[in-house]
């Protein structure tokens, strides 16, 4: 006797009706891959490029109580962007990071669409000019990539550098913003 | 062995909680209570989903969520159903895998609590321990209301046969 998805979706949708769930994840499709999203009552805490297995992870930085639920407004500003339709991201960010990293991840989020800069501008940026390098690592460390612009620091010649989600994502995210020019 | 923990121990996240069990839990409502099964899974795992961050360990999640399950049905079924339980006046009688299947479809008639402590004992082979957890008696009246409930059982399919 198998649960049918109606009585599934109910119990889901009861659960967060409740107020009970520490963190909630879906699996939702995109022009890069499948990604894994993920919010907690306070907004988008997660994107992670690729499918599941992600459950442990939430459950370590969040809470025991993960479950899988739609999450509408951050798959919907998704979709607007890729279909290149939103320039600008207006979602609640639930950021649980070191303070340099929250400060060079707000920093991060000034970056308009379609404009690059590079890890040593954005180390100025926050008062650390000779700290590219670190910048870089909290760059590879973003919660939230994609809605937290890091494809949009470049190295100091324009070279894409690096991407937690692989340089093919960062280029194809840089071409969607109609930011490569000249390749 | 300060902060070591085997990986039973673990408390999984509550999505893979749920999936593991939310079907066979349904199944055993559905043995217990018929069309009222879905109402009591919902808050099965509501409460499951309520008390889960104050978990202490991963240990017998699925004898835990059986008795909040079990709770839930008696309530249902008929309040106080827990307080009679029967007492071992007669000898335990055990049923075999096998003969249950065949007996299976008869649950239905015995009073709550023994269909409880036969369901759970041969269709989810717990063990008497856990079962009486789930009753909120003692081990004995557990084997006593599973005793009981398969000589009903057998009475019922030798006047059925």
């Amino acid at each position: 006797m198998n649960v049918t998805p109606e009585l599934d979706a109910r119990f889901r949708a009861a659960a967060l009706r409740e107020g009970i769930v520490d963190v909630r994840y879906d699996v939702v499709p995109s022009p890069v891959g499948e990604l894994l999203i993920a919010a907690t009552e306070r907004g988008l805490a997660r994107i992670h490029f690729g499918p599941g297995g992600q459950e442990e992870e939430l459950a370590r930085l969040f809470g025991s109580r993960v479950l899988r639920a739609p999450i509408d407004d951050v798959r919907r500003e998704l979709d607007e962007y890729f279909e290149g339709k939103r320039r600008d991201f207006d979602l609640p960010i639930d950021l649980r990071v070191a303070a340099f990293n929250e400060e060079v991840l707000r920093e991060l989020a000034r970056i308009p669409y379609g404009v690059t800069t590079t890890y040593g501008a954005l180390a100025a940026k926050v008062g650390r000019p000779r700290a590219a390098r670190a910048i870089g690592t909290v760059m590879n460390r973003n919660p939230i990539p994609i809605v937290l612009p890091c494809h949009r620091v470049l190295g100091a010649n324009g070279s894409l550098t690096g991407y937690a989600g692989g340089l093919d994502r960062k280029l194809q995210l840089l071409q969607l913003e109609g930011a490569i020019l000249g390749w | 062995m300060m902060g070591t923990m085997s990986p039973t121990d673990r408390i999984p996240p509550f999505e893979r909680f749920y999936v593991a069990h939310r079907d066979e839990v349904l199944a055993y409502l559905r043995r217990l209570l018929g069309a009222r099964a879905e109402d009591a899974w919902q808050e099965t795992f509501l409460r499951a989903l309520r008390a889960y961050d104050r978990l202490g360990h991963g240990r017998h999640l699925r004898a835990w969520v059986f008795t909040i399950a079990t709770n839930i049905a008696m309530d249902e079924l008929r309040p106080g159903a827990r307080a009679d339980l029967a007492h071992a006046s007669e000898p335990s009688v055990e049923l075999r895998r096998d003969a249950f299947k065949e007996l299976e479809h008869l649950t239905d008639e015995l009073p709550p609590t023994e269909r409880a402590a036969v369901v759970l004992r041969y269709g989810y082979d717990l063990p008497y321990a856990q079962i009486a957890d789930a009753l909120g008696s003692s081990e004995d009246a557990a084997r006593a209301a599973a005793s009981s409930g398969v000589r009903r059982l057998r009475r019922t399919h030798e006047r059925h046969a």
